[in-house]
């Protein structure tokens, strides 16, 4: 059997897509009431769990640390990444990280990582969403894996872990390509890469006994002032709502829409 | 004045719309340079010198395409420092995000991603959560990084060309160290329709076409459309995973998107709330879609969609 993996899976808890998101106070923040897990971190989860799993799982000494920063109430994304099956969770939380940008994210998820290959056990693969369905960036896993100096391997549409070896399938508009790096990597997962399992009740009820640990920023090193808008080198100035689309007409099919759509575009100058 | 850098990967025989966008931009910034990877003909040199571009940047090595982004960022850092700029210009692509987002880490630098539009001063217009809020956002760094989206602004050349001085950038001796290396890599045919990404006019189906994208794509070609899919259509395998348009698709916001037989659900949305135009085609009343159709036909996109195609082709002789 293949030699066994610590794999950290990096989650997020997001605000809901499916009720109105806000941008709020002075600092323009997202509102995180109404959050959940990212649903494309489903996707680095399940090929954490699938990596682990082909090296015998956690009684053969193989490690899904489900790893998420944010607010208090981001500790249900990790405890729902529990349910899933990660392994163990650990949330970092300090309020100095409260309106961190890209830049100040990944130091603190790069010292968060760092922090936990000091237990004599380097971490061996950092997995990842193929970006935050809030954030929509996807520069953390690029800034993670520069920071760490890891190799990085993003938007994996499939992976495959052999020795030291990974190697990932990316697809891209106009190419597919293979690509191959060495562990330590990070890499980042499409949605095309599995299908995500489903917390059952089972899943659920081990998770109560699954360890979470809560890190601070004293506890992996880091000063106040390299995080949160104070660490940031970005400041978002303005936020305005852009008004909500609304219907407009809608007409039923009486055998003459087609034509009836081409006066609409022509009317509208798009022909 | 400040000094800008706009970064242009593999430029081929001629630059593309979305280069000559960012070096108009450039140039609003200040003196404007170029980091080059791959080939600098001499029809982009020219071209280059007619957008006001006095230097132009290549690297001593051209193994920076078998490595995935690592690379490029490093050789990217030493031409910003080699040019002394403040500003630096990338294509908002993955890849140019994650270019600018390494870039960020090198040199200390704030970054702003699917910039849509930039003022004198560097400050970035930008819409976030889905289309949902439009911000302006700002570095606080000596040097700004920003991906922008194409098709924001048009493309001007400077009146007084130039023949812009090619330099070398030595690659960090460690630039190629712990990077992921591209093993093989094949290239998809292309379709001749424009790029879905840039294109004027979007015409997409999805579950609702039931294997048959015929008269999306008949529509498509009648309207000098590209064609693009929700993940059911894509997922179904009745076209390319690249027509994929959402959130974890391709983002498109074009003058007229046309949605036949996609129920508009919020992954879908994501991808293209922010188009001009929507017209939406589904033959449930009921359907999401409908909430944010500037146009909606309720009835089946296999008698719509044929006939709108008739119609225009009729019209335009
Ligand atoms: C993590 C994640 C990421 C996702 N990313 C994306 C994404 O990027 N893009 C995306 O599109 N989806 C994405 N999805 C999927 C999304 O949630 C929806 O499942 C998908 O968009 C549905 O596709 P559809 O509208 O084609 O299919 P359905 O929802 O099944 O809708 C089909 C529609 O066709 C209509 N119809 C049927 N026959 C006809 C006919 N003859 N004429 C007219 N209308 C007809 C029906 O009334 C119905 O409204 C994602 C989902 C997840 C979980
Ligand atoms: N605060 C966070 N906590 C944990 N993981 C994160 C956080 N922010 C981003 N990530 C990870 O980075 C990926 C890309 O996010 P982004 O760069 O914000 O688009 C996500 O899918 C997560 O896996």
């Amino acid at each position: 059997m293949e030699e066994t993996l610590k794999i950290v899976v990096l989650v997020k808890h997001v605000p809901d897509a499916q009720f109105d998101r806000h941008i709020t106070g002075p600092d323009n923040t997202t509102d995180r009431d109404e959050s959940i897990l990212s649903e494309l971190d489903e996707y680095a989860l399940e090929a954490a769990l699938q990596l682990a799993e082909e090296r015998g799982g956690p009684k053969a000494g193989n490690e899904v640390i489900a790893l998420s920063m944010g607010p208090a109430g981001a500790v249900n994304a990790v405890k729902k990444s529990l349910q899933i099956g990660a392994y163990s969770g650990v949330h970092l939380s300090d309020d100095a990280l409260a309106g961190s940008d890209a830049a100040a994210t990944s130091l603190a998820l790069a010292a968060a990582i760092r922090h936990l290959s000091a237990d004599g056990r380097p971490v061996d693969l950092v997995l990842t969403g193929m970006a935050s369905t809030d954030g929509e960036t996807s520069l953390i896993p690029a800034q993670l894996a520069e920071r760490l100096q890891f190799p990085q391997v993003t938007f994996a549409s499939s992976l495959e872990v052999a020795g030291n070896q990974v190697t990932a399938r990316r697809d891209a508009g106009v190419f597919s390509e293979t690509v191959e790096a060495q562990l330590p990597a990070v890499v980042s997962v499409t949605d095309q890469i599995n299908e995500p399992r489903y917390p059952n009740f089972k899943g659920i009820l081990a998770a109560k006994k699954k360890k979470i640990a809560a890190l601070s920023l004293a506890d992996i090193g880091v000063d106040a002032s390299q995080v949160g808008l104070a660490g940031s080198w970005t400041v978002v100035e303005s936020a305005e709502a852009r008004p909500p689309r609304t219907a407009g007409t809608i007409i039923t099919d009486d055998g003459d829409a087609g034509i009836k759509l081409v006066d609409f575009l022509a009317a509208q100058k798009l022909l | 004045m400040a000094n800008a850098l706009v970064f242009i990967d593999n430029p081929g025989a001629a630059l593309k719309k979305s280069s000559l966008e960012l070096l108009t931009i450039a140039r609003s910034l200040g003196e404007t340079a170029v980091a080059l990877t791959g080939e600098l003909t001499d029809d982009v040199a020219a071209a280059l010198g007619a957008y006001g571009v006095a230097t132009v940047y290549q690297p001593s090595s051209d193994d920076l395409d078998n490595y995935l982004v690592g690379p490029k960022a490093a050789y990217l850092a030493a031409a910003v420092q080699s040019a002394g700029a403040t500003a630096v210009l990338l294509d908002n692509s993955p890849e140019g995000k994650e270019i600018a987002g390494r870039l960020g880490i090198k040199l200390n630098a704030g970054v702003i991603t699917d910039v849509v539009g930039v003022e004198a001063d560097g400050t970035a217009h930008k819409s976030v959560l889905a289309g949902s809020y439009n911000t302006t956002a700002k570095a606080t760094t000596p040097v700004t990084v920003l991906s922008v989206k194409a098709n924001n602004v048009e493309p001007a050349p400077s009146g007084a060309a130039g023949t812009p001085a090619v330099a070398r950038i030595d690659l960090p001796a460690d630039a190629l160290v712990n990077s992921a290396r591209i093993a093989s890599r094949s290239e998809k045919p292309v379709s001749g329709r424009p790029d879905l990404s840039e294109a004027r006019i979007v015409v997409a189906g999805g579950r609702g076409v039931d294997g048959d994208f015929g008269p999306v794509e008949e529509l498509a070609d009648a309207l000098g459309a590209a064609v693009g899919a929700s993940r059911a259509a894509t997922d179904a395998g009745w076209i390319g995973h690249d027509a994929q348009v959402g959130q974890t698709g391709v983002t498109v916001s074009p003058q007229l998107y046309i949605s036949a037989g996609i129920s508009g659900a919020i992954q879908q949305k994501a991808g293209m709330q922010t188009s001009k135009v929507i017209v939406a085609i589904n033959k449930d009343a009921e359907s999401p879609v409908f909430e944010i159709a500037d146009y909606g036909i309720v009835g089946d996109l296999f008698k719509v969609l044929p006939q709108a195609t008739a119609e225009i082709k009729k019209r335009k002789g």
